[in-house]
């Protein structure tokens, strides 16, 4: 048994014979003598819109079966069709240098994949993959070959040097198992439409794969991105009965698609999504999530060479917000600090980041970064439900403080006469201790409270995150941590205002049976958590 | 010649999709258009030109327009990337 390690792409498991995926458009040595130009450039233009009808109907088809966002790939490669650098190129091949139209879209195909592959930008390295993928099309119709189909006829596990974005779009899903490429990263478009038809993938498996024979039975393991080749009995049948298991537990999650999130007792529990930007809202959908429990606004921060302006800003909460419509929105101002590397925000190296001017603080002190925030926020907030939630209180004070700029920012917002919600509640992230303890005078100042079990668990036991020694003395389902959250949602009834859990302990089934009867009214997890915990709720939560 | 210059906001930057509407929307012109990124520059009609400014999120590009029509075509191609990028 032979093992080959690459790219986990798609997380699955998967078992079956190897097919090769072929290509009957693979270009043929071309003749380039004896070419008449004139000719050869009619032939061009005639494939070029032959092309384009092929790439509208794959963008159609696509958009039924992956989404328009994926699909709009195909009008790139239509665009790619009509470059004038690129045409500039084959008619250089055909008219200088008396090339064949297919040699001359060859030529010209590998000009700008080297052009796209040396750049240092990941996202557009991958471009590569599309030019090949253009040339290729344009080349299999000059030589008056068909579309490479893949019809196994049987489920089996297909290989592939490398797959183009078209091919991959086109795979049948019933019949392939899992992909296996020895070209790819995970960005590449292979590994994301692999992710969105739900097919197991390694990508970037090497050389290696190449010398393994058609029909040469394989296990796959896309989790952690390693294959077994003619695996032995026994660790086919461990993989075989993993990759069920697994199977048989989403089928059932699955079914609490669409449906409210009820415990055993019939008590409702708002059931939300955390999200680190709006690249994840897809996920958010397809997880059927009731809402954004917490939108980390980092990722607007992290990067970039200066402060992210209050466009940039809007347009960023806008998104989520549309995409939500009428579902809860809950943003949490930034929260960055000293341990994070953001060179305009010149932070002074402190000993002690995760005690130091982080969240609130810095906001508090770096007044323009909250103005800017809020006025981004506050000129989203007609675009659907937005609430504001603070990182990191230890006082009432930090509340009141930010309630006082976000009222300068409606009024400042009226005098320029532009919209904004009438309100947008305020809430903290119970994540100190302080917090907690406090959290009776605090629920008179804020709208919700959301504990955030990570940073609450470290600060409660004085035991760094990153520490795995420490750890050890103090693991994540402290007693003394559910009591705090006990307090804080005892305070939050009291008040009448709701209480969440947006940390890695709402998630935790080893933790939910308590938090739920401990009366949390909501719950933010991963999207990919989140069907599974709606599952867990109604089945094994009172 | 009328220039403007513009930062970019879009989390991805002037990359495949935006750049081929942008270029898309450039096409409509009969002026000279040219994209500026640092040391680079291209013709804002051209699509693997601009692609190859690599022009992400937060680099600040210069747009230079010459023709007929150079100052509505200017003031038209910066709305568009105010909305759209």
């Amino acid at each position: 048994m032979r093992q080959l390690n690459g790219i986990a792409a798609n997380a699955g498991i998967a078992a079956g014979p190897l097919q090769w995926f072929g290509r009957c458009g693979e270009p043929d040595a071309v003749p380039n003598a004896a070419c008449e130009p004139a000719q050869e450039w009619a032939r061009y233009e005639a494939a070029k819109s032959r092309a384009a009808e092929q790439l509208e109907t794959l963008q159609t088809e696509t958009g039924k079966r992956l989404g328009e966002e994926n699909a709009a790939l195909f009008e790139v490669h239509r665009m790619m069709l009509d470059d004038f650098d690129y045409n500039d190129a084959v008619q250089s091949g055909i008219q200088l240098d008396h090339l064949s139209a297919e040699a001359a879209v060859e030529r010209a195909g590998k000009t700008f994949e080297t052009m796209f592959a040396e750049m240092q930008d990941p996202y557009l390295r991958a471009r590569a993959a599309d030019v090949a993928d253009v040339s290729a099309r344009l080349i299999r119709i000059l030589s008056g070959k068909g579309e490479a189909v893949f019809a196994p006829g049987a489920p089996c596990i297909l290989a592939a040097a490398d797959l183009l974005p078209s091919e991959t779009a086109r795979l049948d899903a019933r019949f392939v198992r899992a992909i296996l490429t020895a070209a790819g990263t995970a960005t590449s478009h292979t590994a994301i439409f692999a992710r969105t038809l739900g097919i197991p993938a390694v990508v970037g498996l090497g050389d290696a794969l190449l010398e393994i024979q058609n029909e040469t039975e394989v296990a796959v393991d896309a989790g952690t991105g390693t294959v077994y080749v003619a695996p032995d009995a026994e660790t086919k049948a461990a993989l075989v009965s993993a990759g069920e298991k697994i199977q048989q537990t989403q089928a059932l999650d699955c079914a609490y698609f669409g449906k409210a999130t009820v415990t055993a007792s019939g008590r409702r529990i708002t059931l939300c999504a955390n999200i680190g930007s709006p690249d994840d809202l897809a996920a958010v959908q397809a997880a059927d999530a009731e809402g954004i429990g917490l939108f980390r606004s980092e990722f607007l921060y992290l990067n970039v060479t200066s402060a992210p302006d209050e466009e940039t800003q809007y347009l960023a909460y806008r998104k989520a917000l549309e995409a939500m419509g009428a579902r809860p929105v809950v943003v949490r101002l930034l929260d960055i600090g000293a341990d994070k590397q953001v060179p305009y925000l010149q932070l002074p190296v402190e000993d002690n980041p995760a005690l130091g001017m982080r969240a609130i603080r810095l906001l508090l002190t770096q007044r323009e970064l909250l103005t800017t925030q809020l006025r981004a926020l506050a000129r989203a907030s007609s675009a659907g439900n937005l609430s504001v939630m603070i990182p990191m209180v230890t006082a009432r004070w930090e509340i009141d403080a930010v309630r006082t700029a976000l009222h300068e920012v409606f009024g400042a917002l009226d005098a320029e006469g532009v919209p904004h919600a009438a309100q947008i509640p305020v809430g903290i992230m119970i994540e100190t201790p302080a917090a907690a303890i406090l959290s009776d005078e605090l629920s008179k100042a804020a709208d919700f409270f959301s504990i955030g079990t990570n940073d609450l668990t470290q600060y409660t036991l004085a035991c760094d995150r990153q520490n795995a020694a420490a750890n050890a003395f103090c693991g994540p389902y402290s007693e003394a941590m559910f009591r705090l959250i006990e307090m804080a949602v005892k305070n939050a009834r009291a008040a009448n205002i709701w209480c969440g859990v947006c940390g890695e302990l709402a998630a935790d089934p080893a933790a939910l049976p308590r938090l739920v009867a401990a009366g949390v009214d909501e719950l933010s997890v991963a999207p990919a958590a989140l069907l599974r915990t709606r599952r867990f709720i109604a089945e094994q939560c009172k | 010649m009328v220039t403007f210059q513009y930062t970019v906001r879009e989390a991805s930057g002037i990359h495949a999709r935006p750049a081929g509407q942008l270029v898309k929307k450039a096409m409509g012109y009969t002026d000279r258009i040219t994209i500026v990124n640092g040391q680079k520059s291209a013709d804002l009609k051209r699509l693997f030109a601009v692609l190859s400014l690599e022009a992400g999120q937060g680099s600040t590009v210069t747009v230079q327009v010459e023709g007929a029509n150079e100052t509505a075509t200017a003031a038209e191609l910066e709305a568009y990337m105010q909305e759209n990028l």
